[in-house]
């Protein structure tokens, strides 16, 4: 895609982690929030942690061959919303924009080879690329010099004009548009799951 | 990652509560099973207190669905949040599962 700002050659954040399933939360949080800082809409912030939660997942789960103890690097590149500078090729504001490059020292792959299955046929998992590239505007993934590979996405903030509607922001639900909820569980009866994780 | 699990009759409810992703979906999948080892009728999963779900819920829940249809049950997904809803509209599988506003829907 055109017009994308140069990525600086260091983050503004940068996030490691291992290849850990219990850290995906904090990631998605860390992304959710800092995109809403940036002016992003619930809907954009939602999908954007989507989209790094699916990708974290993918290397833990086919890059580490789900090993707990992997490195993972999550690197943000923020760019705030510039609305008193030239406007964009449609004649608006600068919009804020946000890319993520997350690294790993796991297994190479041949990055032609990273494609979304159809979707046509209906069973469990595969989805994992189909949503980033879904909901993200740029996917690319490359093998790292030596060892792993890097995955960059970026995401342009919406025009308003371009919001649909609000799915984070339920009537009735403390939302903050990072997925937390008020702090309430529901007091039903119990069966012999129940109990914390 | 809790999950609440109740029969009523026919009827089993499934509640996971908490986000469904990587960490959380096996724990999902565990109760789904237990649950429809007891053959009910209609299987709710109740996702009123899921504020998130990555693919690996979905995937657990395509599953879910395909061992009901062959044991010749019904799984009913009910509450679904705008945003939980939205990873199912892009893995086109909204029309795949009966989504309902809440339980009461789906037990009659």
């Amino acid at each position: 895609m055109s017009g994308w700002h140069a990525i600086p050659s260091e983050p503004e954040l940068r996030l490691w982690l291992r290849s850990n399933p219990l850290y995906l939360s904090g990631a998605r949080e860390l992304v959710c929030a800092l995109a809403k800082r940036l002016g992003f809409d619930d809907l954009s912030c939602c999908q954007i942690a989507l989209a790094v939660d699916e990708a974290l997942a993918n290397i833990i789960r086919h890059g580490y061959g789900r090993r707990p103890d992997g490195p993972i690097w999550v690197s943000l590149y923020p760019t705030p919303a510039q609305p008193d500078t030239k406007p964009d090729a449609k004649g608006g504001p600068v919009r804020a924009e946000l890319a993520i490059v997350i690294e790993d020292e796991a297994q190479q792959v041949d990055p032609t080879q990273i494609k979304g299955r159809e979707l046509d046929e209906i069973r469990p998992g595969g989805l994992g690329v189909h949503i980033m590239r879904e909901v993200m505007d740029e996917v690319l993934f490359e093998r790292r010099e030596s060892v792993g590979m890097r995955l960059t996405m970026r995401k342009t903030a919406p025009r308003p004009e371009d919001i649909q509607r609000r799915p984070c922001a339920e009537a009735g639900r403390a939302d903050d548009g990072c997925g937390r909820l008020d702090d309430q569980t529901p007091s039903g009866p119990s069966g012999p799951n129940a109990g914390a994780s | 990652m809790q999950v609440q699990s109740e029969r009523q009759g026919e009827n089993a409810i499934v509640r996971p509560i908490g986000d469904v992703d990587m960490s959380g979906s096996p724990e999902l999948r565990a109760a789904i099973r237990q649950a429809q080892q007891g053959s009910p009728r209609r299987l709710v999963v109740d996702l009123a207190h899921v504020a998130y779900m990555d693919s690996s819920g979905v995937a657990t829940l395509v599953e879910a669905m395909r061992h009901a249809q062959g044991a010749g049950s019904e799984l009913i997904l009910a509450a679904m949040a705008d945003r939980v809803r939205a990873i199912f509209e892009i893995a086109r599988l909204d029309t795949y599962f009966k989504i309902v506003p809440s339980v009461e829907d789906a037990t009659p």
